[in-house]
């Protein structure tokens, strides 16, 4: 019945699907349907039906397809819902399928489960913080959810501080929660962020490109000044250095980092090392 | 949608930077952020960027009966709308305090200033007179929408252009834009808006306060003024004691800043009329550079170019020759000879390598080619040699250089073309006369 229905999709679209093989790191538009590589083989012309995808198959050929931001599963089909460059990782072991994503430019965030953003409270209520995220509504931060928080021992939050925490809950439907420990109750590095300091926001893609594991700008920049810095998922960056001048410097270009050349910055960086 | 709320490290940082004379975009404490002013495809549109502000100006006009008791005087109407798409916190369809204050001082700066002559907007008095409509949106917010607003008002305003009407007896003829060129409103003088903001109680004074700086901020003076030092309207708000030096030393500064903004206005006017009168290109698609997001960039992938030339040759070395083709020519009348077996002459041919060919008389090229061709084809056919000179490429390069050895150009030009490209022509042509015969 599935597979009836989605070729009855497929043909009101007015076009067959594109393979996600095919399409790679280009770009697509919300709304594509794109098949994966264990879907493809069954789309032959002489085989004798479709076999609808598993995602969560491990036996198939293919292996575990993980669908990132961008993707969206759809019964048994995978839906574009951002539009960007379709990228894929492939699997570090095992025979998986890896992952595939989109990725796209964007400056409003949305809250993912698991991601670290950096808050600010908007308000102390009860038990709870309010905390601005940058998504369509405040996340909730319980009091007890910081490191070594009891009923009787609360953190020091005021209104106004910055938090780095990591969503808990992000449903669409429902408020987000954050935390500052992680599973072991361990505080790893989250929780208040300090009173000095400079917040800016950048776009979500100059974030992510920043905290790919082998970001040239981050270590060109770590090469200028001693820094202290916090990459939120939300597009917010802290960042704080010796002097109101070196932080501003180093403010200042992440955000241009956004708009230009890797030749261009390094013009950039190598005429500040000499000044 | 909520505003983001500023934190405490944010707002710390910036006072703290304030007191070190410093801001967050590098400026000086006097400094305005850079102003670019383009114009639309028509008259009277046009927006301004004052750093990331942006506003959009556009200017309509209407015949309307005026007012009962300024019979002779044309209605000047203002709006300015802050949109969602400029700041998510702003509300569409709601009149907030921001946006009642800042219509209110546009309104006192561009109107009250009288810096447009009404009465020259009388076409009838007490029957008809032109309202000249000023709508400016907000296309995004980044602090000191008053200034770009203002810029954008007047600059509208001077760009904009009304039909030109005549009245004769009772009669009163609306031109169009095709019948007589239209008029520009008669502007007596050009107030802009200056800001100040305060910090620590009129401690700290800055010029043009961006976002962030006016959320920090204890209170802002704004100065209207032309550039003839003559202010238009001057308001304070936030509530805090200004001294009398303060307001003369910041008057003295919007003088120095509205001269410098004036001439810019100026000098963006005329290179617009510049254009438009050259026939040039013009219009928000022409002036408005476009950002390029370097995130998404392709990384040029470099290709090995060492070996092409060997590369080509070999392709050449064992590409089969072109099938023979009767090279017995056919002198149809003196002058022209026909290869190959279809009737068609190669008088197309001809005009296609003019047009390739450099300038010169188009006459004596086709008479020389014509010589070229007749001798070319005698020569094969007493050598009987297997060129063809069915490609028409080929002739071409033969009329070009003459006195070359005609086997070695063919080889120069058969590399080129497999290189650059597959070379269909030819193939088309042979089918043609197939097709023809």
């Amino acid at each position: 019945m599935a597979e009836a229905a989605a070729v009855v999709a497929e043909s009101l679209a007015g076009y067959r699907a594109r393979a996600a093989r095919a399409v790679l790191e280009q770009v697509v538009l919300p709304g594509e349907e794109l098949l994966l590589p264990g879907q493809e083989d069954g789309e032959g012309p002489g085989s004798a039906g479709e076999r609808p995808l598993r995602l969560n198959a491990g036996a198939r050929s293919g292996g575990r397809v993980v669908c990132g931001p961008g993707l969206r599963r759809c019964g048994d089909r995978l839906l574009v819902t951002k539009c960007g460059r379709l990228r894929h990782k492939e699997p570090g072991s095992g025979n998986g399928g890896g992952v595939y994503w989109v990725d796209s430019q964007q400056k409003r965030y949305v809250p993912v489960k698991g991601d670290h953003v950096i808050g600010i409270v908007t308000a102390k209520s009860g038990d709870i913080f309010k905390v601005d995220v940058g998504g369509s509504e405040p996340a909730s931060l319980s009091y007890l959810s910081f490191e070594g928080a009891t009923k009787r021992n609360r953190p020091n939050v005021q209104v106004g501080d910055l938090i780095y925490g990591q969503f808990v809950v992000a449903n669409k439907d429902m408020e987000p929660e954050m935390v500052c420990i992680d599973s072991c109750g361990r505080a790893n590095g989250m929780g208040v962020i300090g009173q000095d300091g400079l917040l800016f926001k950048v776009t979500l893609g100059l974030i992510r490109r920043l905290l790919a594991p082998d970001c040239e700008i981050l270590q060109e920049v770590g090469k200028l000044y001693p820094l202290e810095i916090v990459f939120g998922m939300n597009g917010r960056i802290w960042v704080k250095a010796k002097t109101i001048q070196q932080t501003l410097i180093l403010a200042n270009i992440l955000e241009a980092c956004e708009h230009m050349t890797a030749d261009q910055r390094k013009q950039i960086f190598s005429r500040l090392a000499e000044s | 949608m909520k505003e983001t709320p500023l934190s405490n490290c944010e707002r710390r940082f910036l006072l703290r930077a304030i007191e070190e004379k410093k801001r967050l975009d590098g400026r000086q404490t006097y400094d305005y952020r850079n102003i670019k002013i383009s114009f639309g495809t028509d008259y009277g549109c046009c927006t301004v960027e004052l750093g990331k502000t942006r506003v959009l100006g556009q200017v309509s006009c209407e015949l309307v009966s005026p007012k009962l008791n300024r019979a002779t005087e044309g209605i000047l109407f203002f709006n300015l709308e802050l949109s969602q798409m400029a700041a998510p916190a702003f509300e569409p369809g709601r009149q907030s305090d921001l946006l009642v204050k800042l219509n209110r001082l546009l309104e006192r700066c561009l109107r009250n200033s009288k810096c447009i002559d009404t009465e020259s907007l009388c076409v009838v008095a007490g029957e008809k007179v032109w309202q000249i409509r000023v709508d400016l949106h907000l296309l995004n917010h980044d602090g000191n929408i008053i200034d770009a607003a203002s810029i954008a008002a007047i600059v509208a305003l001077c760009h904009f252009r009304r039909p030109d009407v005549s009245v004769q007896g009772d009669e009163v003829t609306l031109y169009t834009l095709e019948e007589r060129d239209p008029v520009p409103l008669s502007i007596h003088h050009m107030p802009i808006c200056v800001s100040f903001a305060f910090f620590q109680q009129g401690t700290y004074l800055l010029v043009d306060p961006n976002e962030r700086e006016e959320r920090v901020m204890d209170g802002l003076l704004v100065i209207a003024m032309n550039k003839h030092r003559e202010i238009c309207t001057i308001q304070s708000s936030g509530g805090i004691m200004l001294l009398k030096d303060q307001v003369l030393r910041c008057s003295k500064i919007a003088g120095v800043k509205v001269a410098e903004i004036t001439e810019l206005i100026q000098k963006a006017l005329a290179n617009d009329q510049k254009v438009r009168k050259e026939g040039g290109k013009f219009g928000f698609a022409e002036s408005i550079a476009n950002q390029r997001i370097t995130a998404f960039r392709m990384e040029k992938a470099p290709i090995d170019t060492s070996d092409v030339e060997e590369k080509a040759e070999e392709i050449i070395s064992e590409a089969e020759p072109p099938s023979e083709v009767v090279s017995k020519p056919v002198l149809w009348t003196p002058g022209t000879a026909q290869i190959g077996e279809g009737i068609e002459n190669s008088w197309g041919d001809l005009e296609d390598s003019e047009k390739e060919d450099e300038g010169g008389s188009d006459e004596a090229i086709i008479l020389d080619s014509i010589k070229m061709d007749t001798g070319e084809v005698s020569n094969i056919g007493s050598q009987d040699a297997p060129i063809v000179l069915s490609d028409s490429e080929e002739e071409e390069m033969i009329i070009l250089e003459p006195d070359k050895n005609p086997k070695k150009i063919r080889t120069q030009t058969i590399s080129a073309t497999q290189v650059k490209a597959p070379s269909k022509k030819p193939v088309k042509k042979r089918k043609k006369k197939r097709a023809a015969n």
